[in-house]
């Protein structure tokens, strides 16, 4: 069990860690990871539901210098070489919003250099395990994109269901409010003459 | 290369997996615990355990076990949606006292298994290749569950808009109806008041 921890956590030649979460109102939230020299990295955030969409997102590498510091984003790329080793942080922060929870997706993925150098010899088993590593590539690749699909309708879907919500709402309110004031109106001023008929003849001399 | 968090002592950190029907994932974590002495991290931390609890999107817990501080745990999804992994440990101390942190590591995959692993054990090259093909087997019936799933969420939105649609109309239809007969209520109440009254 341990080795295949360790070939889950070591041995990736592309490791992407994807996760969605919910960041409350006035909530900061920060994810590390450690990272070699030399690696590409692409920190990827988009945010699913909640207020106005939107979430400030910071990144700082191991000495704190801020590398990418945006407010208020709805969803972007950022995509940045590695120039030393060490812990880098990125945080999203809902502290501008007073009651709205927000659903953040974020997908940090680290490239490492390819681990087995090509070969020279080219036979009919290494070119298959050549085909077989760009297909991987590529439905690697489709996934992204699924992925990118699957939050925008995500998003979407959860303005149009807000919407629809609203619109209920409203329009029952309106409705009610309709009914009332005018009948209220009527009774208002029926009232204003069935009561004071000795006041309207001293108001007429 | 793992992701990792800092949580407080008694905190239960939730992330949400939407996921097709029908799916493993599989998820990894390693918790640390921070030593208030040495002010560091320490490298394990003993007798400390996780809460994993899985929800499913009918609310239904689908996993809820305790774990040491070094884990993997798995789950398969029965319904497309929403599942939520939280993880919480079991600590018993006060909040007061609670004040360490924790860190830790996460590691979620939906749907996958490792090329790697398939291949570090492969005897020769035949069962490589015959892994290689496997896995990518695995990872195209992946893209069309999800394909599968997205369709019949694309299905709501489109209901859900078009419900919109007809409930803007229908509410105005209603709203102007209500008008006019209260319009006309209303000048009748009135003239039949004046009337009795003497007034006009």
């Amino acid at each position: 069990l341990s080795l295949l921890l360790l070939l889950l956590l070591a041995a990736c030649a592309t490791c992407t860690s994807e996760i969605t979460f919910e960041l409350p109102d006035n909530a900061k939230q920060c994810f590390y990871e450690e990272i070699t020299q030399g690696t590409k990295c692409t920190l990827e955030f988009q945010v699913i539901t909640g207020g106005h969409y939107d979430v400030d997102c910071q990144l700082e590498d191991s000495d704190g210098i801020v590398l990418y510091k945006e407010m208020k984003k709805q969803y972007d790329s950022f995509t940045f070489t590695v120039s030393r080793n060490g812990t880098y942080k990125f945080c999203f922060s809902n502290e501008f919003s007073t009651f709205t929870h927000k659903t953040v997706y974020f997908d940090f993925q680290v490239e490492d250099p390819p681990l087995f150098p090509s070969e020279s010899r080219v036979t009919a088993l290494t070119q298959m395990e050549s085909a077989c590593v760009s297909i991987h590539e590529a439905l690697k690749s489709v996934i992204n994109y699924q992925t990118h699909f699957r939050l925008r309708e995500a998003q979407g879907r959860s303005r149009a269901e807000d919407l629809n919500t609203r619109v209920a709402y409203w329009s029952i309110g309106e409705a009610i409010i309709l009914l009332v004031v005018s009948i209220g109106q009527v009774f208002l001023l029926k009232s204003f003459f069935s009561d004071k008929r000795t006041t309207t003849t001293c108001v007429g001399s | 290369p793992a992701l990792y968090f800092h949580s407080g002592e008694r905190e239960e950190k939730c992330i949400i997996e939407d996921v097709p029907s029908d799916t493993l994932v599989i998820g990894n974590y390693k918790v640390q615990q921070w030593d208030i002495h040495k002010q560091e991290f320490l490298e394990s931390a003993p007798g400390l355990g996780m809460f994993v609890t899985v929800t499913a999107p009918s609310d239904e817990v689908l996993l809820k076990k305790l774990y040491g501080p070094q884990a993997t745990f798995s789950f398969t999804s029965y319904m497309s949606g929403e599942h939520i992994i939280c993880l919480q440990s079991n600590s018993t101390r006060l909040t007061a006292f609670a004040g360490s942190k924790l860190r830790i590591h996460l590691d979620i995959r939906v749907g996958e298994h490792f090329l790697d692993e398939a291949v570090a054990q492969a005897k020769d090259k035949v069962n490589d290749v015959s892994f290689k093909l496997g896995h990518l087997l695995e990872q195209i019936q992946h893209i069309h569950k999800e394909q599968n799933y997205e369709r019949l969420r694309e299905e709501k939105f489109r209901k859900t808009s078009e419900e919109t649609n007809s409930n803007i109309l229908w509410w105005a239809i209603v709203q102007t109806l209500i008008l006019i007969f209260v319009g006309i209520w209303q000048i009748k109440s009135l003239k039949d008041f004046f009337i009795a009254k003497k007034l006009v």
